[in-house]
């Protein structure tokens, strides 16, 4: 899977499209603006004429990347920076389609499950060198879970930006009313307190809510066991082994003993009222979330909520590393001032700013000795969290195979399947899902 | 022959534009039907199969192809009839004797057609709110627990397909209109002296002479309802489970979600086929009733 091996003869028909249009261009207009794929590296960061950098950012990062761009272009005066900002239900689709009308930006803000996606593609430049003769960007800096999830075949494609992963919300109210003084530390602890809290809740309450249309919760379930999601260098699912088959006994018995409703989120108007109202004491949630409850629940519960890691089979357990990083495109004609961008970014004392403008949690451990992040006693359980997190399978394929574990996860919960016959159908739709994946790496191998 | 040279000369320009933006893309889109097209192939056309029909096989082997079949027809099975029933209720309003400022009535009903979908969509989505809906708070008036229109799969699609109605009945009222206002009013007068009843009227002269008007509307209202996309695009987003979801949807996940385009090229030739065999078939009815 490694592109950089890939043996590159003849020339891609989009390239020859590509340049044909790029000539025509430069006949009829006397000059193209950008050069197509395989520009290296670039003079111009530090020739006289100032250049733009084009940077798309998603969601909300791109609303308050502004406050911090000035100081930036203060130090590099050279260097302008274009932002165009892509909605998250958007951004994958704008991505893929600019790739293939070769329009992609200089540098983009990637969910870090799709840098395996852009690897495949040979979109994304390589840092391992650049991250080598860093001073700012240090790779052992990094939460190695998070850092892990650019690593693409021992190649580095992006350099984490904010972190997200999944972890205990809890009332802390409602545990110690039912008896409990601290959050589980594992699922048998876990599931007792679930069990107590929905016994005193009665029939209208509940335990805990685990949306049925997200994925998240199962996914940081099964990814506490040792076996692996994907067999065989990511050829075959795994889902009918011993670990994920404990993964969603535990998922399924949670629902079956009525601890959680059968709903999905469209069907809560609103999770941070409920919460507040008690519906559910625990709920497995991300960083946003705290400044979200922070805002929303009313006073009175202002010290009622708290933040825990999620509990493990035996002990504190892992959660899904998620969250975004920024790449540079290999089309990019700017990849040295991409890359001073991706280092300016990256400065603890900048993080620290953009954890105040957003909320984003830093990947840098450095970033978190600062008294505010480590004082933040909601921040806390993520700290710890962040050091027992691990990547989702790197292939191209996981988005959709997430889906379909969920789709399978949500039949069993309502008894289409039992956990055996929907982990079996769930490996056979993967396998089927992977088909392509085989037939290129075997033909890779063979060759 | 001249003549001939000249009448080509004459249609080469549009022969031109649909062969280049038309005739080819679509010979392309079938090409890769016949083709495991994908990201793999994006980044390298050597990772490029050729499969056949496998495509097309798995698709119906696919229960989530079958169930965006079902709720496509679903949509078409009563939004089409509702539709044409609503746009010939009101042209036939506005057609009346006794209709009062017909001029502004038929501007202010044909207004959702020229609006922008997209916007129109989000404001019915403020309507249909479960919790703050203009829809529910009236609903509550008279004392019906709030529906949770979008959020219900029971309730989302007959939700869709009301927007739709809305959004689109004011076309067909138009080309309605036209096709009442062309009927002879001897023939109306005839039947009144023969002692027919309005209704009656209707049935007897109005309808059979609407008859090739209302065939058109409904083999285009067909064929668009059957290429149902923004609506639950903006509005559900193809949920709740999955209850929105319509053909055209499935294809777009597939193509530009999954870029699976030879996947996704297939459903587009098997809705092409489906909408080929209808309006067949609706054309044969109409000619059969129209020749009786």
């Amino acid at each position: 899977m490694n592109p950089q091996s890939r043996p590159n003869v003849g020339i891609p028909r989009r390239d020859v499209i590509a340049h044909t249009a790029a000539l025509l261009a430069t006949a009829v207009f006397g000059a193209w603006p950008r050069r197509a794929d395989g520009a290296t590296g670039d003079s111009a960061a530090q020739s006289l004429h100032p250049i733009t950098l084009r940077f798309w950012l998603v969601g909300h990062e791109a609303e308050v990347i502004h406050e911090l761009l000035p100081e930036f272009e203060r130090r590099n005066p050279k260097i302008k920076v274009a932002i165009q900002h892509l909605p998250w239900t958007a951004a994958h689709e704008k991505l893929l389609t600019a790739f293939a009308g070769d329009a992609l930006p200089d540098l983009c803000q990637l969910g870090n499950t799709w840098v395996p996606e852009f690897s495949a593609l040979n979109a994304l430049e390589p840092l391992d060198a650049r991250i080598a003769a860093s001073q700012v960007i240090r790779a052992e800096d990094y939460f190695s879970g998070i850092w892990d999830t650019n690593r693409v075949d021992g190649v580095v494609r992006g350099v984490p930006w904010y972190v997200d992963t999944r972890l205990l919300f809890y009332r802390r109210d409602l545990l110690a009313h039912a008896g409990f003084d601290h959050a589980p530390s594992d699922w048998n602890e876990w599931a007792r307190m679930l069990g107590v809290i929905k016994a005193r809740a009665g029939s209208e309450r509940y335990a805990i809510l685990f949306p049925l249309n997200e994925f998240e919760p199962l996914l940081a379930l099964a990814l506490q066991q040792p076996e692996p999601l994907l067999r065989d260098g990511g050829r075959y699912g795994g889902f009918s082994g011993d670990g994920f088959r404990r993964a969603l006994t535990f998922y399924v018995e949670i629902f079956a003993k009525g601890w959680a409703p059968l709903m999905s989120n469209t069907q809560i108007s609103n999770v941070w009222t409920e919460f507040g109202r008690g519906l559910f004491s625990f709920y497995v949630s991300g960083p946003w979330n705290i400044e979200e409850f922070k805002r929303r629940l009313p006073p009175e519960l202002k010290h009622a909520w708290m933040t825990a890691p999620l509990p493990g089979p035996h002990g504190p357990g892992a959660s899904i590393a998620g969250g975004a990083s920024l790449a540079v495109f290999r089309s990019s004609r700017h990849k040295d001032a991409a890359w001073r961008l991706i280092e300016y970014l990256a400065e603890p004392a900048v993080q620290l700013r953009f954890h105040a403008l957003t909320g984003d949690l830093p990947p840098r451990r450095s970033a978190w000795l600062d008294t505010r992040l480590a004082s933040d006693q909601h921040a806390a359980a993520f700290r710890e969290q962040l050091e027992r997190v691990k990547p989702t399978p790197k292939v191209p394929e996981w988005e959709r195979i997430a889906n379909e574990m969920q789709t399978i996860a949500e039949l069993v919960v309502h008894g289409r399947f039992s956990v055996d016959a929907g982990t079996i159908e769930l490996d056979r739709r993967v396998d089927a899902i992977l088909e392509k994946r085989r037939w290129m790496l075997a033909r890779r191998n063979s060759a | 022959m001249n003549a001939r040279l000249a009448a080509w000369g004459f249609v080469a320009p549009a022969v031109v534009v649909i062969t280049v933006f038309f005739l080819l893309p679509v010979a392309g889109a079938l090409v890769l039907s016949f083709t495991d097209f994908d990201l793999y192939a994006l980044a390298d056309m050597r990772n490029l199969r050729f499969v056949g029909l496998a495509n097309y096989l798995h698709l119906l082997a696919t229960p989530l192809f079958w169930q965006a079949l079902g709720n496509t027809l679903y949509f078409v099975l009563v939004g089409v009839p509702l539709s044409i029933g609503v746009s010939l209720g009101a042209a036939l309003l506005l057609n009346s004797r006794l209709a009062r400022a017909s001029a502004f009535f038929r501007t202010a009903l044909f207004a959702p057609v020229v609006t922008t979908l997209v916007a129109v969509a989000t404001i019915w989505q403020y309507l249909f709110h479960t919790r703050y809906g203009l829809l529910n708070y009236t609903l509550g008036m008279v004392h019906v627990s709030p529906v949770d229109w979008l959020g219900d799969p029971h309730w989302a699609m007959p939700t869709i397909i009301l927007f739709a109605i809305w959004k689109n009945f004011g076309y067909n009222m138009v080309i309605l209109m036209a096709g009442l206002q062309a009927i002879p009013r001897e023939l109306y007068e005839a039947a009144r002296i023969d002692g027919a009843s309005s209704f009656r009227q209707f049935i007897h002269v109005g309808l059979p002479m609407l008859g090739p008007t209302l065939s058109l509307v409904s083999i285009l209202t067909m064929a668009g309802y059957f290429q149902l996309f923004a609506e639950p695009y903006v509005m559900t987003q193809g949920g709740p489970q999955q209850s929105t979801l319509s053909v055209l949807y499935f294809m777009y996940n597939e193509g530009f979600k999954w870029w699976n385009l030879g996947a996704a090229s297939a459903v587009a030739f098997l809705l092409f086929g489906l909408i080929f065999l209808c309006t067949g078939a609706l054309l044969r009815l109409t000619r059969v009733h129209g020749a009786t």
